[in-house]
């Protein structure tokens, strides 16, 4: 067991254990502080990172963070290890893999077979050594493609989820910010509902609207209603249209508990999503949401720092081949992340980390008004992510969210993020705005105009 | 001034704003947002800002309870104001000592009790100034008599799992409370309710049933009061709640509200509508 020490100018500074290690090198935040596991001063921060980087990799294969027998997040993360994919970085210090990430050496091709050989705790490591361009740099180069009935995360493309949330889930007020999300473009990472209320039968009827509307218009995008996987599950139960599972999963076994979820569920509720076979260029049946501070909101974090925590919850994403992940950054409140500075920094981290992990990342770009943020620190997320190759982001009508009571990124951020960066949507559903006649004029096209009111 | 045309026009479908209070149609300048809608924007940004750090009003509230026959034990959290419990919910979870040592002395009176109705400001004091009376006012009548209910909770700076330790020092079985949710732009006054069956400290989540977005655009007292009245008795009679109870309850058809005559997708033909 190697000792997770430094020495500075005569000063010495110990750190316990692995996990404390990490979290006094893990840059400021109010959720770390909160836990009370963050550095006391930002000298011992650096030394942290310091001693951080000369610890070699293979240490995360020694040392759990949350205990082997106790956690089957941790049994997950070692037991579906891979140690040949390992072998390209099995040899580097965590500061030596900074550096052969920011290098040449690290393409694409590279990174992708890397991927099955890191583990999360690698990636956080890493990851609490990095600028934000380095998060952005790297990110870059890892490209994750899935596919459903739209193909989201090539090269050049950046999707977006339409996310038509109505206060009491009325159908007209959900197909009216469905339409105009589609008027603009978006949607083509997924159609998805917070429902307002757990209520089955409303959940039902949701899956069949969605449902409905998808095929009427012929739209090449997956619906989903994002409600507890149990209640997905009932639906499935009762011959409901469901394309995608949606589920909220963390970085511990207890902290899933609190969600009501263990792996064994999530792979129940693949199988039966995998088992209607809805998908037409892919069959990634997933999607999950995360975010940091999930765990230590759950008094469930083991005394790990959020970043870690938020990490290890993409090793449970990985093992079930989702279609979407999205850190949901900046949701949780200021007792996590206070302010933007500290958003910023977790939603570069989260896609950073995720995608070296493999996952297909997106974000979920938004604060809320208890937070000391605003539109401008929402605008530096979502440049940033942008230019990091994040594969999807939310679209929310004008960015206000009137049922989950949030910010979030809106249908013309979306539009500007596109413009400004060149990228565009998914192959399937760019071709569907081109013939059904959906431009950047803001015209109505004739296959809507005839359902607005007045009109029939 | 305010009467020219603007220079970017809505979108065509803005008439769709009938059926949502959501930002739709709002017509883009290149492909941003245009002036007017930007600004109105920050103003309701700035209003909801100006919610969360409101007081709640506790003597009015007092009297109002009072005159509805259900005065309230006074309650502080251990968040001692306003900033210490936007950065600490571990304290806003727990009773401040001095209150919790009232509440102790007031349990150790009492019998034990079925339902512990609790009302805390939450984030939105606003929220529970406005509804919290209204909602109890259409919820009691409901309740059998048969339920006993412990004394009325008010707590300032709590959060949803203070209700775990009110809950567990007055020996109910169910602890039910009302709380203001996170103000959002178009709603800075939304009231919340979380059921958890047998409260203790430590309680997660998982073991809660919630009700949100009580407030006049959103759901009315009388079917909040409906549900809550179906997931308290089958919580009571099936001795949980959380994920394992599922809010089943028979919709409620209300007179005179707009869900009356709530109308289906317009996307999709009358016929083509979900079945329900």
């Amino acid at each position: 067991m190697p000792a997770y020490a430094y020495t500075l100018a005569g000063q010495h500074w110990q750190f316990g254990d692995l996990k404390t290690l990490l979290a006094r090198a893990t840059p400021l935040r109010s959720g770390d502080c909160l836990a009370g596991v963050a550095a006391h001063s930002a000298e011992e921060r650096v030394a942290a990172q310091l001693a951080l980087a000369e610890l070699p990799l293979t240490t995360f294969l020694n040392d759990c963070v949350v205990p082997y027998e106790s956690d089957e997040v941790s049994r997950l993360i070692i037991d579906s290890h891979d140690a040949a994919a390992f072998a390209a970085v099995s040899h580097l210090t965590v500061g030596d893999f900074r550096d052969w990430l920011l290098s040449d050496a690290a393409d694409s091709a590279t990174l992708a077979a890397l991927a099955p050989g890191l583990t999360p705790e690698m990636a956080a490591a890493v990851a609490k050594l990095m600028r934000l361009q380095d998060l952005v740099l790297v990110a870059r180069k890892c490209h994750v493609t899935t596919a459903f009935r739209s193909t989201i995360g090539l090269p050049g493309r950046l999707s977006t989820r339409l996310q038509p949330n109505d206060p009491t889930d009325a159908p007209a007020g959900i197909a009216a910010s469905l339409l105009d999300g589609l008027l603009y473009g978006c949607g083509d990472a997924v159609i998805g509902i917070n429902p307002a209320s757990d209520s089955v039968p409303a959940v039902c009827d949701l899956l069949q609207m969605l449902d409905r509307i998808i095929a009427k218009y012929a739209i090449p995008t997956q619906a989903c209603v994002l409600t507890h996987i149990t209640t997905t599950l009932a639906a499935i139960e009762r011959g409901l249209p469901v394309d995608l599972v949606f589920q909220s999963i963390a970085g511990t076994e207890q902290a899933n508990r609190s969600f009501g979820i263990d792996l064994a569920l999530l792979a129940e509720g693949r199988q039966a999503a995998l088992s209607l076979g809805r998908g037409t260029v892919g069959d990634n049946v997933m999607y999950f949401e995360t975010g940091q501070g999930s765990a230590l909101s759950a008094g469930a974090h083991h005394g790990l720092d959020q970043q870690t925590c938020e990490a290890r919850a993409y090793a449970v994403a990985r093992h079930f081949q989702p279609l979407l992940v999205n850190s949901v950054v900046g949701f949780i409140g200021p007792e996590y992340l206070y302010n933007g500075k500290q958003i910023i920094r977790a939603g570069l981290e989260d896609h950073f980390c995720g995608k070296l992990l493999g996952l297909p990342m997106g974000c979920d770009i938004c604060y809320t008004n208890h937070a000391e943020a605003d539109q401008d620190d929402l605008d530096a997320l979502l440049t940033l992510l942008g230019a990091a190759g994040c594969n999807f982001i939310m679209g929310v009508p004008g960015g206000d969210d009137i049922m989950l009571n949030y910010q979030s990124t809106s249908f013309h951020d979306a539009l500007y993020v596109r413009r400004l960066l060149g990228l565009r949507p998914a192959p399937e559903f760019e071709a569907w705005l081109q013939r059904i006649g959906i431009g950047d004029s803001g015209m109505l096209p004739a296959a809507f105009a005839a359902v607005l009111p007045g009109s029939r | 001034m305010g009467e020219q045309l603007p220079l970017v026009a809505d979108d065509p479908w803005s008439v769709l704003r009938c059926h949502t209070t959501a930002r739709i149609g709002l017509g883009r300048t290149g492909a941003s947002q245009p002036t007017r809608h930007h600004l109105a924007f920050q103003l309701d940004q700035a209003r909801a800002r100006d919610a969360v750090l409101t007081p709640l009003d506790v003597t009015r509230l007092q009297a109002e309870l009072t005159a509805l026959g259900q005065p309230a034990v006074l309650l502080r959290s251990a968040a001692a104001e306003r900033r210490t419990y936007l950065q600490r919910p571990d304290l806003g979870r727990r009773l401040g000592s001095e209150s919790a040592a009232r509440l102790a002395s007031l349990a150790a009176d009492g019998e034990p009790a079925d339902v512990a109705l609790i009302i805390a400001d939450g984030l939105s004091a606003p929220a529970v100034q406005m509804h919290a009376v209204p909602l109890l006012q259409a919820l009691l009548p409901q309740l059998p008599a048969a339920w006993r209910l412990a004394p009325l909770c008010l707590v300032e700076q709590g959060r949803v799992a203070i209700s775990d330790e009110i809950g567990a020092v007055l020996r109910a079985r169910l602890a039910v409370i009302l709380i203001g949710e996170r103000p959002g732009l178009s709603s800075p006054d939304s009231l919340g309710v979380y059921l958890t069956y047998g409260p203790r400290i430590g309680n997660t989540d998982a073991g809660r049933n919630c009700l949100s977005n009580i407030r006049a655009a959103g759901l009315s007292y009388a079917a909040a009061a409906h549900k809550l009245h179906y997931l308290i008795g089958q919580a009571l009679a099936r001795q949980l709640s959380g994920v394992a109870l599922k809010d089943e309850a028979p919709e409620m058809v209300e007179v005179g509200r707009q869900e009356g005559t709530r109308t289906g997708c317009f996307l999709l033909g009358a016929d083509e509508q979900p079945s329900g």
